[in-house]
């Protein structure tokens, strides 16, 4: 019984529609953050390329497989969709599509070529 | 480190159903946050159920129609009921906007209201907007000239006074700024939407003189570049502005060498 009684945070995340606006900014903070740690397994990819055809070989068998297909894959539609979203971003620093309707469109169709572009590397890849 | 849960304190905890729809014609259920500083209880949130049948169009209609009749206890700040005053700013159904504008009808049932988010709150749905006003005044919002010469009006073509329309709009009903997810982590260094579509209606008058200092203050890692575009602003205002819009401007400004 007191006024100066702690006032309390009013919900936030808990309460907030996720709309495309948000969603897709933290896609792109998402998609930063697993780009930046796959660097590693890139780094180690290349590494074992160094080190000869039995390190590489050795490599190859630990990554192989279903869990590795699945990270690939993931990792393909992360650089797309990163880039994709990317250039949304250089577009707005240049001061353009910053009407709702222009974010709305450039949202879907960023997500519209990660997917394609993903789809189609897999395929021609695999 | 943005904390992502809400202290504990802060955690909303279910609350009373005070009436039911005996003898309703169109009844719509409403749940709206609750928290009391003369008790000890948790926030929480309470069930009322109006008459559409007897209620006016406004969510606003509906929080007074509850006021009235149900529950006084119940706590907002509404002034002009016509969207020009910004005072019945909250959270509804999950996105901020408006009670005084906001029709019923567009609403989904249950209707769920809360207070502005990421705010302190000092009763039910009146968040504490102090912090909000003393950054507004940061930007020094007014005009920075020297006196004319005798006493004369500062002439502006119709393409400069153009320049101002979507800016002048501007309420400060805090909607754009407590959609921001940037502002929720950064409340204390980050201005806002709100506030940076403030600073940016001074930079866009032609009659003002203190652009290039304008632009300095602004050039911090903090106060406007924790706007990462998410755009979360542009879609909360209910008046149709574009604080993003105004934010990459200043952005492409400083970047061009205008600062």
């Amino acid at each position: 019984m007191s006024i100066t009684r702690e006032r309390p945070l009013s919900p936030h995340l808990q309460i907030y529609r996720p709309q495309l606006t948000s969603v897709l900014s933290v896609f792109h903070r998402l998609t930063g953050i697993f780009l930046s740690i796959s660097c590693v397994g890139l780094s180690l990819w290349l590494i074992s390329m160094a080190l000869g055809e039995e390190a590489y070989a050795e490599f190859m068998k630990a990554v192989g497989g279903w869990g590795g297909w699945v990270f690939v894959t993931l990792l393909i539609f992360c650089v797309y969709y990163h880039l994709f979203n990317g250039i949304r971003h250089l577009f707005w620093d240049w001061g353009l599509g910053f009407s709702l309707r222009s974010v709305y469109a450039s949202g879907w169709a960023v997500v519209a070529l990660a997917l394609g572009f993903s789809l189609l590397t897999v395929t021609l890849t695999f | 480190m943005a904390q992502f849960r809400l202290p504990k304190d802060s955690r909303v905890t279910s609350g009373q159903r005070h009436n039911d729809e005996t003898g309703m014609q169109q009844p719509l259920v409403l749940e709206i946050y609750r928290w009391n500083p003369d008790d000890r209880d948790a926030p929480r949130v309470d069930q009322y159920t109006i008459d559409r049948a007897t209620c006016g169009p406004m969510l606003l209609d509906a929080l007074i129609k509850i006021k009235n009749e149900i529950d006084s206890t119940l706590t907002f700040r509404r002034s002009c009921r016509e969207g020009i005053c910004g005072s019945c700013a909250m959270n509804i159904n999950g996105s901020n906007t408006l009670a005084c504008t906001q029709a019923l009808e567009e609403l989904k049932p249950p209707v769920k209201i809360f207070p502005l988010p990421h705010m302190p709150v000092i009763k039910d749905l009146v968040p504490d907007l102090t912090h909000f006003f003393n950054q507004y005044a940061s930007v020094e919002p007014w005009l920075k000239a020297p006196d004319t010469e005798s006493d004369s009006e500062r002439l502006q073509s119709p393409d400069e006074r153009e320049a101002l329309d979507g800016l002048y709009e501007c309420i400060l009903c805090a909607c754009c700024s407590t959609s921001c997810p940037s502002y929720w982590w950064n409340p204390d260094q980050y201005l806002g939407p709100a506030n940076l579509l403030q600073a940016y209606r001074w930079i866009a008058d032609s009659r003002d003189q203190a652009t290039r200092q304008r632009l300095n203050q602004l050039n911090d890692s903090f106060a406007l570049y924790r706007c990462h575009t998410i755009m979360n602003c542009t879609n909360a205002c209910p008046k149709g502005l574009n604080p993003g819009k105004a934010i990459g401007t200043i952005k492409s400004l400083i970047a061009r060498g205008k600062s």
